[in-house]
């Protein structure tokens, strides 16, 4: 089992490691069916993997439980603290290995179509390798400082596949924009490492989560006693990992850098920021889920609130977007919204539903997500825009893109039987046991996300007669066969009894469906799409009309909540303006200004001593270097006699 | 081993250089020469790991004696640790790409090669020493070529920045010096290891200062750093990769023996040397984030990386000191490269300027994905050195407690982030983005793609298997830390 488990990430990594040094020698396309064929294996021992360890292997004491069957010292800093490369099997690392290596393969194949002709097609696929690498490695990490070194290295090919159109000034912009953001982020993550580690005396995430919610630990009291501004060592250690996984996972406010990286590839934006990556922020906190529940609740509302906010703030501002990407993108935001507050309102034990619907809702999520990029991505390939204003009418043209998108839509929109209707359900019941506040928002979201979800779909398949395409239509069947797929997931994912496997603490608990708890969320999501539909089937005057009798409310939705600008302001007038500024400034005239001043001087006097100016810098280096000697040797010689 | 043999290569090399005629011939001896000493570096590592498997806990060996003044009680004495070691490798591969990327040096070849072959014998010669004064003498004989490098070889204002960096660095020698004699005039002894061996003393108040300071000066402690920015930036690229990727180094272990041999008064100084290490590396990070020449940048993001080195010895942990002997290394090899790829970059485009440059990854994707390479291991990207050695340095310092130490920790936490920033500026602005006209358009030639990949060999080691370097120095941190009074 080991050696199988080892192979799921370094397929991937020999995928990267083959096309990156000998891919531009491969002739044609070959170099993209070589990573997908190494992928396919890869996918299909993540399976064998799930298979066994839920079915083969089972439960243990009914419990499914926490293994680390692999495990390497990389760094020993000292006996106790050390780096091991590792592999930690639990049900929601299971499960992650087959979601991330599912939704890749079909990301691979559909980007042996969609990317055929590019320059740089082998690197394409060797970036991809990279990341789906990182992404595994990120899941299965049994380190915190593993999980975070697979953490950086998602970023950097998110950073390679963003600028992959590296000659496009937007593409870079992008690029580093998701980089740094995402980076600054990290800096809480790796101080909250610091704390964490420093106080359980350890990195190995099993022992480390022992250590810290055991209350016979001899290590919980020093942890849990105020430490800083009236906050335990663990309250901050844990918000600070949290700040980390709020900005991979592009939530309010370190949410800037995802609409932006829409200039990847598409089929990039699909399988990072819309799938996998995205949502390694809710896999973090997941994967720290005893020390938040049990240890320190206190954390677990920051990530509560930080959820639902985003979830609500996302939501509107997607309603008033036009570029079909940044749409999606903000749909995104706001349903790992959904994902972070679910956990927020989770508990232990009993109480821990909560938990296994953040991790339903992101296994739905990476189904019906990646459906919808991927038909984005046929609907761009087709018009050359991504621009709605571009769009209208496509269900002629793209009548099968025009099934998968409607039932992703639905998916997303939570309207039975489709995968997205059970996962939010569960998350709303989690939240209404917990808070009502957070339960009401997260309804109302659930029927703006039904209202511009439609909004999309009727915009591009509806609205305007028809667009004349560029007769690319919908691709070959590298392109179908990932949608069919996807949509199978949309249709079905909901099916799986979720909570019966993947819980916080291993043991199973029954898969509920409450039906007249059903009927606010389902209604309000009908609603959402009758209003779409009213104001965007046909074109008409009314959505200007809405836009402008709520001028103020439109504006600063559509300028975003005016974040960038906030951000940007920071940047340039703060850290640019009044600090890096003065620094250099600082360096040059004042320290430097005195070094000279003290090296003019010194020259004069000694101009004056030797009038031996000779303006040759080889004698002025003899001279300085004999009086050194002469120095030393007159100093022993007076000292010695 | 006979450690003499680091000395007798390199003065071998320059001999047969002297001798050889025409550029050519020159550059291959000095090749040969350089393929030796790294050879016999592998070599030495080898049979160090050997004894030490073999249960030969002693910290230094290898060891010779030889008296050459006999009344002053001044040996010659060498003998290696495993700190000394990873230094002698770092040197041998940084003085490998370093002829390679010079070879195409014309001007005064000869003058040119035999220089940077004295320079690299100065640094072995300091590595190996275990006598102040020997160590003193090998010093000096890596400062002049410096000198004499930028001052004929170099470019813009090279002889101001010439003067300006050996002025900076004699005086810090000059503090070295006297730190050395004061040492001296106490117990009679140049000998590291009799120092080592001695009580704390009063005296040790002021002459560990003296020392650290005229030490610190090579690897830029702050304010004493200026020098760096216009001595990088006036000289050839060779020069730039020595002075940075070995130079630099000689000040940081200089302040590490420093430190060996007076633990007291490091201990008693250590919230200063943190205080300053703090202070360059944010300094260091936010004026390097305002520089529009990739030399200048390079040079004070150095400033800042050096920091990381003295940030690990002033927090005086196991860790920590393991950690700055990692950053020494890591960041030897990845300004080597840095300095490495710019000449590459200059000799096609003309200009060192940001700004003027963009889109090269077009007609250059070599020289470019090594930008990347160099600037992702500055940012300390996992599987790169950098990564390895910053974050050793971290955990090493977060075991300090005291507020003090975790607001530098949380500093130098905080410069990665701004590494971040100007590394993809730069990165950004060169590689990607609309392409620019360039003079040149030819991607790297064998030589400057043998100097680049020898340098990324190296990182690509230290990132993938940081292991082998902590068991290498972690020993010899441990003698340190264990002759430590009790920290707070």
């Amino acid at each position: 089992m080991p050696l199988q488990i080892l192979l799921i990430p370094l397929l991937p990594l020999a995928a990267f490691v083959l096309l990156g040094l000998f891919g531009r020698r491969l002739p044609g396309p070959s170099s993209g069916w070589l990573a997908t064929a190494l992928l396919a294996v890869s996918t299909i021992l993540s399976a064998g993997v799930a298979w066994d360890y839920f079915f083969v292997a089972g439960m243990q004491d009914g419990a499914y439980p926490t293994q680390v069957p692999f495990s390497v010292p990389w760094l020993t800093f000292t006996d106790e603290m050390r780096i091991d490369m590792g592999i930690l099997l639990d049900p929601i690392s299971v499960m992650m290995i087959v979601v991330v290596s599912f939704i890749s393969l079909m990301v691979h194949i559909y980007s042996l179509s969609y990317m055929k002709g590019e320059a740089r097609y082998a690197t394409y696929f060797s970036y991809l390798g990279l990341f789906t690498f990182s992404m595994l490695g990120l899941v299965l990490s049994s380190n915190i400082f593993q999980i975070y070194m697979c953490w950086e290295l998602v970023g950097v090919s998110s950073f390679l596949l963003i600028g992959y159109h590296y000659d496009r000034p937007s593409a870079v912009a992008a690029s580093k924009k998701a980089f740094i953001v995402t980076r600054f982020a990290d800096l809480g993550f790796l101080i909250g490492i610091l704390v964490l580690s420093f106080h359980a005396n350890t990195l190995d995430f099993p022992t480390l989560i022992e250590r810290l919610t055991d209350p016979a630990s001899p290590y919980l009291p020093a942890a849990a006693a105020p430490a800083f501004l009236g906050l335990s060592a663990l309250t901050w250690g844990l918000v600070l990992v949290f700040a980390g996984g709020a900005g991979k996972s592009a939530m309010f406010p370190l949410h800037i850098w995802l609409p932006d990286a829409m200039e990847g590839p598409t089929p990039v934006s699909a399988l990072i920021h819309a799938a996998t990556m995205v949502v390694a922020g809710v896999y973090l906190v997941a994967r720290l889920f005893p020390v938040f529940a049990l240890s320190c609740p206190a954390a677990l509302e920051v990530v509560a609130v930080t959820g639902i906010l985003s979830a609500a703030l996302a939501a509107v501002i997607a309603c008033t977007q036009t570029d079909i990407k940044r749409v999606l993108a903000y749909s995104t935001m706001s349903q790992i919204g959904y994902m972070m507050f679910a956990l927020g309102v989770a508990g232990w034990g009993a109480a821990n539903e909560g938990f296994s619907a953040s991790m339903f809702h992101l296994f739905t999520h990476a189904m019906f997500k990646a459906g919808l990029f991927l038909c984005a991505g046929v609907i761009i390939h087709h018009v050359h825009s991504n621009d709605l204003a571009g769009m209208g009418g496509l269900r002629k043209a793209l009548p099968f893109t025009h099934i998968v998108f409607l039932v992703c839509c639905l998916a997303i929109a939570g309207i039975p039987p489709f995968a997205g209707f059970f996962s939010k359900e569960a998350i709303l019941l989690a939240a209404w046991h917990k808070s009502t506040v957070i339960y009401s928002i997260g309804l109302v979201t659930s029927g703006l996300t039904a209202f511009y979800m439609f909004r999309l779909y009727f915009s591009i398949f509806h609205h305007k007669p028809v667009v004349p395409g560029t007769g690319h239509g919908e691709g070959g069947p590298a392109m179908m066969l990932p949608l069919a797929i996807l949509l199978a997931g949309a249709v079905f994912a909901g099916f799986v009894p979720f909570s019966e496997f993947v819980t916080a603490d291993g043991t199973p608990s029954p898969t509920e469906l409450h039906l007249g708890f059903s009927v606010a969320p389902v209604g309000l999501g009908i609603a959402g799409i009758l209003l779409a539909r009213r104001l965007y089937q046909t074109a008409n005057p009314l959505p200007g009309r809405i836009a402008e009798r709520w001028q103020g409310l439109y504006r600063t939705a559509y300028r975003k909540f005016y974040v960038d600008e906030l951000y940007l302001f920071f940047t340039h007038k703060i850290i640019f303006n009044l600090i890096g500024r003065p620094a250099a400034w600082i360096d040059r005239v004042i320290v430097d200004g005195f070094m000279n001043l003290l090296g003019q001087a010194s020259l004069t006097v000694s101009d004056g001593i030797s009038g031996m100016q000779s303006g040759k810098v080889q004698s002025y280096a003899a001279w300085f270097l004999a009086g050194l000697l002469g120095f030393a040797i007159l100093t022993l010689y007076i000292l010695f006699t | 081993m006979n450690l003499s043999l680091l000395l007798i290569i390199p003065a071998i090399t320059a001999a047969v250089i002297l001798l050889a005629r025409g550029a050519a011939q020159v550059r291959w001896v000095a090749l040969t020469g350089a393929v030796v000493q790294l050879i016999a570096g592998i070599g030495l590592y080898n049979v160090f790991m050997q004894a030490r498997s073999a249960g030969d806990d002693r910290q230094y060996l290898f060891e010779f004696r030889h008296r050459w003044f006999e009344s002053f009680n001044m040996q010659y004495h060498v003998g290696v640790d495993g700190v000394s070691v990873a230094m002698i490798l770092l040197t041998a591969l940084v003085v490998l790409a370093g002829v390679l990327a010079s070879w195409r040096q014309e001007k005064l070849a000869k003058d040119f090669f035999f220089l940077l072959t004295l320079l690299a014998m100065g640094a072995y010669g300091f590595f190996i020493s275990l006598d102040l004064f020997t160590l003193f003498f090998f010093l000096e004989i890596a400062v002049i070529p410096k000198f004499l490098l930028i001052g004929i070889w170099g470019s813009g204002r090279k002889e101001y920045s010439a003067n300006k960096l050996a002025l900076m660095l004699m005086g810090g020698s000059a503090l070295v010096l006297v730190g050395m004699l004061a040492l001296y005039f106490q117990t009679d002894t140049f000998d590291m290891k009799r120092l080592a061996g001695m009580a704390a003393d009063p005296s040790h108040g002021w002459i560990f200062p003296v020392l650290f300071i005229g030490f610190g000066v090579f690897t830029a402690l702050f304010p004493f750093h200026t020098w760096v920015p216009d001595g990088h930036s006036s000289a050839p690229t060779a020069g730039s990769m020595f002075l940075a990727g070995i130079s630099m180094k000689l000040g940081g272990y200089g302040c590490l023996r420093a430190t060996g041999f007076m633990p007291d008064a490091a201990a008693q100084y250590a919230p200063w040397i943190v205080g300053l290490a703090a202070i360059a590396i944010l300094y260091g990070a936010f004026a390097t984030l305002m520089q529009k020449d990739l030399k200048y940048m390079n040079a004070y993001s150095s400033i800042s990386h050096c920091g990381f080195v003295l940030l690990g010895i002033g927090m005086l942990t196991r860790t920590a000191l393991a950690g700055a002997v990692m950053q020494m290394v890591s960041h030897g090899l990845m300004t080597a490269l840095f300095f490495a790829v710019i000449g590459m970059i200059y000799s096609r485009t003309g200009t060192r300027m940001v700004s003027q440059m963009g889109g090269l990854m077009k007609t250059m994707p070599f020289i470019c994905t090594t930008l990347f390479i160099a600037g992702l291991c500055s940012l300390g990207l996992p599987g790169l050195s950098g990564f390895a050695a910053e974050m050793t340095v971290f955990v090493g310092a977060w075991e300090r407690t005291g507020a003090g130490y975790r607001l530098a920790t949380i500093a130098g936490c905080i410069s990665i982030v701004v590494t971040a920033v100007y590394i993809l500026r730069a990165t950004g602005q060169v590689a990607m983005g609309p392409a620019k006209e360039t003079p040149r358009q030819d991607d790297a030639q064998w030589f400057e793609k043998a100097s680049a990949i020898i340098l990324i060999a190296g990182i690509l080691l230290i990132g993938l298997a940081p292991g082998l370097l902590m068991d290498l120095v972690s020993p010899d941190a441990g003698y340190i830390t264990d002759t430590l009074p009790s920290l707070p």
